[in-house]
């Protein structure tokens, strides 16, 4: 009975230790950036109420429906694109990166910092970086997204490998086959559920992201967001907003799907 | 006779050669997925607008300007001390939107977890959580900009918007993974709704609810550089853009840039370990 | 003719731990050997040692009359060919047919091409097959490897084994994540397949009496080195104690060892 009145003191203890800590971040974090609860309790109405008025579109926001859709549809594209060659660029890369296949140390040690390397610069920075040399194109957006997917995806395939495929290759190693043989007969079977499961999670992720890229690149759906909004078209910048919701909604449900089936 | 009677069992295939592999309906999606996201991605290449783009030229451009930026980083405007504050602002934003989101998420999953919930109010509020959590979290910065003004106000609002969404969902499907027997026997035991909740939920999920809350700081911290990028939302992220958009300073960016990987690979492997010790 | 041969083997792990220590011991063809001690005693090293799936530091190791030690990719990969291996945790690729599992056997001696896109003749097929029907696999042929019981699935990688036509099969904990029926069942299997095809098994066990039943010959391994070598009947409770590190009262097995 002590004990047990002891583990509840020292929940209580804990509790209040974590309470204080969230409260020391508060109110030292408000400070720092000047944030303000009272305004930021003001803004919400505002902005439910934007959103409430400005998701039935006026006629002018109606006659855009189709340029709204057809950058969209470059959205979409780009995202699937991006996602398709940055992963098959980071298999390749991580067959090198695993321990699984025992390749050489020291290059497996390279190519994970590479691909941190990749995966940690913003990719508000590479888009910037690109529009120096690519100017308003849509190749911008397309490269700073690959940069930071392939960074993300080489690191994911070298941990499901790691984790799915060491073991089956260890067999197949033992039974005198080669390199190319255990990574066909050995690693892709073994963890491809496991990479098309990352796929489409990043093809979901880069369609959020390539709005904020498009603002930087002026290219794509975010620049369209960003004009409407520019020039206080507020209607049809809630159009666009209503579309990325449905758009990201279905795309979540058929990924949700596939897992299931491939499962 | 005797050969058929040993081979019950085999199969052939269509060319009339024995058959290997099993059939499994999910090796046929994975292969029609497969094909179907690369004749996208083909279709995809073939049909965007490049604008006779001279791409051996950007390309060596590119290069050129990765090596000013990584190998020649150089702070001109503003001193170290002037950064690091600048870093710390992101940092702060990226916290403050956490706690809100955290606080948040942690009423709305009691309301969705399946074990706990009323199914119906459980629907609503998933469904409210999957829209928010669609919005990119850009967007909702610049929604929150139309009546807080761009700034760190409209910056946190919409980082926690989003935040708050994925968190919800992480938090309940913790909340799920909780045995229904121990739930039960407390609420036999005349156990209330909160007292439930301290006894039992948070006792058994909080180690993995912090771990995943710290990933989600990482995650809002380079959200918060972008945010400062995109969206004048202040911090070091409003120093990359103008360094990178404004006064065209490609060492300036190198130097800014180099700051956030550091502080982003330190947030990693912080995170890493506490993920470690949450198991 | 010994099949292979340890000459004071030694394995440094990291320039410090000691996995292996100056091991020396042979095996005759169509012998069954059983490696027993604790965990961590080294015995998985020595059997991954036989087919260099770890190098070693010091030492010579012998397989068939040839240095395994020194050999190049192309004769290791040889030596693997003629060496099937049976793990404990069956190291099957789960998301493939049972019979593609089995096939995996020759892969060492195709092409890197057919290999690679699983290509195989009729008889290869056939002869898989067979060997399946043999385990009382036949009718799982088709099915999925995540489909089947820990049981199957190490008959799956004892038939993987069997394909290879193998001179020696290692066996490295074949039973311990096993009920004791599969585990009698597949214990029977390595047996018959030992006298019937005159294959040499090398079988690391931690059941002691498993060990005494099954095989002519038991290696004890305590530290990375060999403190016993010789016939079950010679095998006392002191040594087992020995090989074991433990007193009469925390061995856990219940053993009936010649007195």
């Amino acid at each position: 009975m002590k004990k047990k009145e002891n583990i509840l003191a020292v929940r209580k203890v804990t509790y209040a230790v974590v309470a204080a800590v969230i409260a020391l971040i508060y109110f030292g974090a408000a400070y720092i950036t000047e944030f303000k609860m009272s305004e930021g309790i003001a803004a919400f109405p505002g902005a439910f109420l934007w959103i409430a008025e400005n998701l039935m579109p006026d006629e002018q926001a109606i006659s855009r429906i189709p340029k709204i859709l057809s950058k969209l549809l470059e959205t979409t594209l780009l995202s699937v694109a991006v996602t398709v060659f940055a992963a098959v660029c980071a298999f390749l890369f991580s067959l090198l990166g695993t321990r699984t296949t025992k390749i050489n140390p020291i290059i497996g040690k390279a190519v994970r910092i590479v691909a941190a390397f990749f995966r940690n610069v913003p990719d508000v920075v590479w888009a910037m970086l690109l529009m120096f040399s690519f100017g308003q194109n849509i190749l911008t957006g397309f490269l700073a997204l690959f940069f930071t997917t392939f960074g993300l995806l080489t690191r994911a395939f070298i941990e499901t490998i790691d984790e799915v495929s060491s073991s089956c290759v260890e067999a197949l190693n033992a039974t005198g086959a080669n390199f190319i043989q255990c990574v066909f007969q050995g690693i892709i079977p073994s963890s491809l559920t496991g990479i098309v499961s990352w796929v489409l999670y990043m093809i979901e992720t880069n369609i959020r992201s390539s709005t904020l890229i498009g603002m930087l690149t002026a290219t794509g759906i975010g620049y369209l967001f960003d004009m409407y909004y520019k020039m206080l078209q507020f209607p049809s910048a809630g159009l666009i907003v209503l579309f990325m919701v449905i758009l990201v909604i279905v795309i979540e449900g058929i990924s949700n799907k596939i897992r299931r089936v491939i499962m | 006779m005797d050969m058929a009677i040993q081979l019950t069992g085999i199969e052939k295939s269509r060319n009339g050669k024995i058959r290997v592999r099993a059939k499994s309906k999910s090796n046929t999606a994975i292969k029609l997925l497969i094909f179907v996201l690369l004749a996208i991605s083909v279709i995809a290449l073939l049909t965007f607008d490049y604008k006779d783009i001279d791409l051996g030229k950007a390309i060596a451009d590119t290069f050129a300007n990765i090596k000013t930026v990584f190998l020649a980083p150089k702070l001109s405007r503003g001193t170290l001390a002037d950064i690091l504050y600048q870093l710390l602002v992101t940092f702060c934003l990226g916290a403050l939107s956490t706690v809100f989101g955290m606080i948040l998420a942690f009423f709305c999953s009691l309301l969705c977890a399946q074990n706990i919930a009323d199914k119906r109010i459980a629907n609503v509020v998933k469904s409210i959580v999957a829209f928010v959590r669609a919005v990119p979290t850009v967007l909702w910065v610049l929604i929150f900009a139309i009546s807080a003004g761009l700034g760190s106000v409209a910056a946190v609002l919409g980082l926690t918007f989003h935040s708050f969404a994925y968190l919800t969902k992480v938090y309940a499907e913790a909340i799920e993974e909780i045995d229904s027997g121990t739930i039960e026997a407390l609420r036999a035991s005349g156990a209330g709704f909160w007292q439930i909740i301290t006894q039992a939920i948070l006792p058994s999920s909080l180690s993995y609810m912090v771990a995943w809350t710290f990933m989600r700081f990482e995650i809002n911290f380079t959200n918060a550089v972008a945010m400062g990028a995109a969206a004048g939302a202040g911090g070091i992220g409003f120093n990359l853009f103008m360094a990178g958009s404004f006064y065209f300073d490609l060492r300036e960016m190198g130097a800014l840039t180099y700051i956030v990987v550091i502080a982003v690979v330190l947030l990693e492997m912080l995170s890493t370990k506490i993920k470690s010790k949450a198991k | 003719m010994a099949i292979l041969k340890f000459e004071n083997v030694s394995k440094v792990y990291d320039n410090t731990t000691k996995a292996l220590n100056d091991i020396s011991f042979s095996l005759e063809e169509g012998e069954f050997v059983s490696i027993i001690g604790p965990s961590g005693a080294g015995k998985s090293t020595i059997l991954r040692c036989c087919n260099r799936l770890i190098d070693i530091t010091e030492g010579k190791i012998w397989f068939d009359g040839k240095d395994v030690t020194a050999m190049n990719k192309k004769e290791l990969r040889a030596v693997r060919t003629k060496t099937g291996m049976i793990f404990q945790h069956y190291n099957l690729v789960e998301r493939l047919s049972v019979m593609e599992n089995v096939l995996h056997g020759k892969l060492g001696q195709k092409s890197t091409l057919a290999g690679m896109a699983g290509i195989y003749s009729e008889e290869e097929k056939l002869e898989a097959f067979n060997i399946l029907r043999g385990l009382d696999l036949a009718d799982q042929t088709y099915k999925r490897c995540d489909e089947l019981s820990g049981g199957q699935k190490q008959r799956v990688g004892i038939a993987r084994a069997i394909m290879q036509q193998p001179k020696l099969i290692l066996c490295d904990e074949p039973i311990a994540s096993l009920d004791p029926k599969s585990s009698k069942v597949i214990m029977d299997h390595l047996s018959n397949i030992n006298k019937r095809d005159n294959i040499t098994c090398l079988v690391n066990l931690h059941q002691v009496d498993v060990a005494m039943k099954y095989s002519k010959r038991i290696i004890g391994v305590t530290g990375g080195r060999i403190v016993f070598d010789g016939p079950p009947e010679k095998l006392d409770i002191k040594t087992v104690h020995k090989i074991y590190q433990s007193n009469d009262s925390d061995l856990i097995t219940d053993v009936k060892v010649g007195a």
